[in-house]
């Protein structure tokens, strides 16, 4: 019997159908995620199965989206709130970096937030400025709240049944690119614990960490480095908050060669940011520079060469690694 | 209104309470123990305590950068809320916190907030927890005129009135923001017509007479428990301090706080309670000097309390 293969989307509405009904208490809200099922169909059908208590559409309003998900979560339930595109999260900052992350701690350690903020974004459709960005480098930088980035059907159910079980509030970042990746998802169920990497490809040459649809370009470069006897380990981090260090310098202690793929800017991106807290783990082992491959900055452009040649690509990962090996 | 001689008396203790908290919260900041920045309640007191007192203790609410006088009328302790002003390890939040961030989930208090409005949203969840769990509690948000001008009133309105939560907007408006009075801020000075575009009902209320206010809000409470939906209250009052702690205060004169300080709600629900024969001069003493006490023994227990350890800086920022 062949593996089970089902898209993106459809593995992030299983991981919420389980979830709704293993607890009672997680609902979902957000714009058009009701009848309509979400912008990108990730919630669809849920409220024919769950009803609109909770099944929650909302005006465009993304403040007291999040505002209240946090409240909410703060007061017992286990809210699953959908921000269309990352782009928007600009809207609930105040929400997201002064409350949601930081209750918790302010309160001394005797309040607990289980909010899940879903959202999508990076570039590649031609969205445009304000509708492609990738976001993660911003969240990262707050202490107090988790960052999820799923690269694969797999991960993403896994993941995200990980990330509405936690206990942490949770950014869980999609991109709009993996939407309809189909992947091996298994019926039953399992999980994904946050803060593990994941190992997608073994080599010894050069480590590729990489994240979210940067690792399907990741795996590409690694097919077309393989063939001039060039063998990547490309780790896709699957969690950017808890960070998993280990798995990384590991493998740079056996390759002694780091390249970084992120879709965000070069200046301040997640990718420079990450290269900038190994350094001093890795230094020792390295036989070149750390090198990063990120999106040029610039907004992203409209037209669509311009925007191909903006964010990373391919071709980009050889050439990074092509340079130090 | 059904209030019994023990819950007016209990009112006139906590509102006498929160008058020597904040006037050793003064005393405390000027000589150094208090750090950062601090805004006191004072002539502030019939807000937070005749709306509290319509409150249960199960309710939620969220308060202000100006909340102690909020956290002592729900029930809040005075020692661990004077230890956390010092930044003590049992202070209310173990000195992580400090004034603006006091909270007490036991009692409902979901925090005090350093962000001007950021209440505004937060109370709408536990309103919506509420309703989503069954139960007939209520979330009340402390927010003031200023906070009436971020857009969290307007989208939080909107969504408590569409789904009908059981949530009270409570506006204690001091007539100030910072250094902007009101009339500089808004056309449509009474700030409970804002309402009336959003589908809540709206009504405005004297500040200062305490049971004005818990009526305003028991009114507010039967309607959320029922499932009606969501109020607002424009509850109009007056600081007799700065802003912040050593605010110059160019803004206004001095003549307007004396005259503001003639209409002192603690005075006022004094001589209503003698007038109505429940209280005597004795017992109304009695009142204001064990309030006097308790304050004293909270900042002599705070002034004792250890300062947290290194070793806790990280606890309590992820679970």
């Amino acid at each position: 019997m062949p593996d089970r293969e089902i898209t993106f989307v459809q593995a992030l509405n299983e991981a919420l159908q389980e979830e709704m009904r293993r607890d009672e208490r997680v609902f979902i809200m957000g714009e058009d995620i009701g009848p309509y099922g979400g912008a990108f169909k990730v919630t669809r059908d849920l409220i024919d199965e769950f009803g609109p208590k909770r099944g929650r559409n909302t005006p465009i309003s993304e403040a007291a989206i999040i505002g209240t998900a946090t409240g909410a979560a703060l007061t017992g339930t286990r809210p699953v709130a959908e921000i269309m595109y990352v782009d928007f999260t600009t809207l609930g900052m105040d929400q997201i970096v002064n409350q949601m992350a930081k209750i918790r701690y302010m309160f001394g350690g005797k309040a607990t937030v289980p909010v899940v903020i879903r959202t999508q974004g990076g570039a590649g459709r031609g969205n445009a400025a304000q509708h492609s960005q990738s976001l993660e480098a911003w969240f990262f930088h707050v202490p107090g709240i988790y960052v999820v980035q799923p690269s694969t059907p797999y991960d993403a159910k896994g993941l995200l049944k990980s990330a509405i079980r936690d206990d942490n509030p949770i950014l869980f970042l999609e991109h709009k690119m993996l939407y309809n990746v189909k992947g091996v998802v298994p019926e039953g169920e399992y999980v994904v614990p946050l803060g593990k990497a994941d190992i997608k490809r073994s080599g010894s040459d050069v480590t590729i960490v990489a994240t979210s649809w940067m690792v399907h370009h990741a795996l590409k470069a690694a097919e077309t480095l393989s063939q001039q006897g060039i063998e990547a380990e490309v780790i896709d981090l699957r969690t950017l908050k808890p960070l998993d260090k280990d798995t990384i310098i590991k493998s740079v202690k056996k390759t002694l060669h780091l390249v970084i793929v992120n879709e965000g800017c070069r200046t301040g991106g997640f990718a420079s940011q990450l290269a900038g807290m190994l350094l001093e783990d890795v230094f020792d082992y390295l036989d070149a520079p750390i090198k990063i491959v990120a999106s040029e900055d610039v907004p992203i452009p409209y037209n669509h060469v311009l925007e191909y040649e903006t964010i990373p690509g391919e071709k980009d990962v050889v050439s990074a690694v092509m340079a130090i090996v | 209104m059904g209030l019994t001689t023990d819950q007016m008396v209990d009112m006139l203790r906590r509102m006498w309470q929160i008058r020597f908290f904040e006037q050793n919260v003064i005393e405390l900041f000027k000589r150094g123990l208090i750090t950062g920045s601090t805004h006191v309640s004072l002539g502030e007191e019939a807000t937070a305590v005749g709306a509290c007192a319509a409150l249960r203790t199960t309710d939620f609410i969220t308060s202000t950068h100006r909340g102690h006088g909020h956290c002592i009328a729900k029930g809040g302790e005075l020692k661990p809320m004077m230890a956390e002003l010092l930044g003590k390890a049992n202070g209310y939040c173990g000195g992580k916190g400090g004034s603006m961030h006091i909270a007490d989930m036991d009692l409902g208090i979901l925090g005090a907030n350093g962000i001007v409005g950021g209440g505004l949203t937060l109370a709408v969840g536990a309103a919506l927890s509420c309703q989503y769990l069954g139960t007939d509690q209520v979330s009340l948000c402390f927010f003031g005129d200023g906070a009436m001008n971020q857009g969290g009133f307007y989208e939080g309105a909107n969504l408590a009135s569409i789904w009908k939560l059981p949530l009270i907007y409570f506006c204690e408006n001091n007539q100030y923001a910072l250094s902007t009075p009101l009339t500089d801020n808004t056309t449509v000075v009474d700030l409970a017509e804002r309402a009336s575009g959003l589908g809540l009902p709206g009504v405005r209320v004297d500040g200062n007479d305490v049971l004005a206010v818990y009526e305003a809000v028991e009114v507010a409470t039967k309607r959320a428990r029922a499932g009606e939906g969501p109020s607002l209250i424009n509850a109009v009052t007056y600081r007799w301090e700065g802003h912040t702690i050593g605010d110059p205060q160019i803004y206004r004169t001095r003549e307007e706080v004396d005259e503001w300080k003639k209409r002192d709600p603690i005075v006022r629900f004094t001589t209503y309670l003698l007038g109505q024969g429940v209280l005597t001069d004795e017992q109304a003493r009695q009142v204001e000097d064990s309030a006097r006490q308790a304050v004293e023994e909270a900042v002599e227990y705070a002034k004792m309390a250890p300062e947290p350890s290194l070793e806790c800086l990280y606890d309590g920022v992820y679970v």
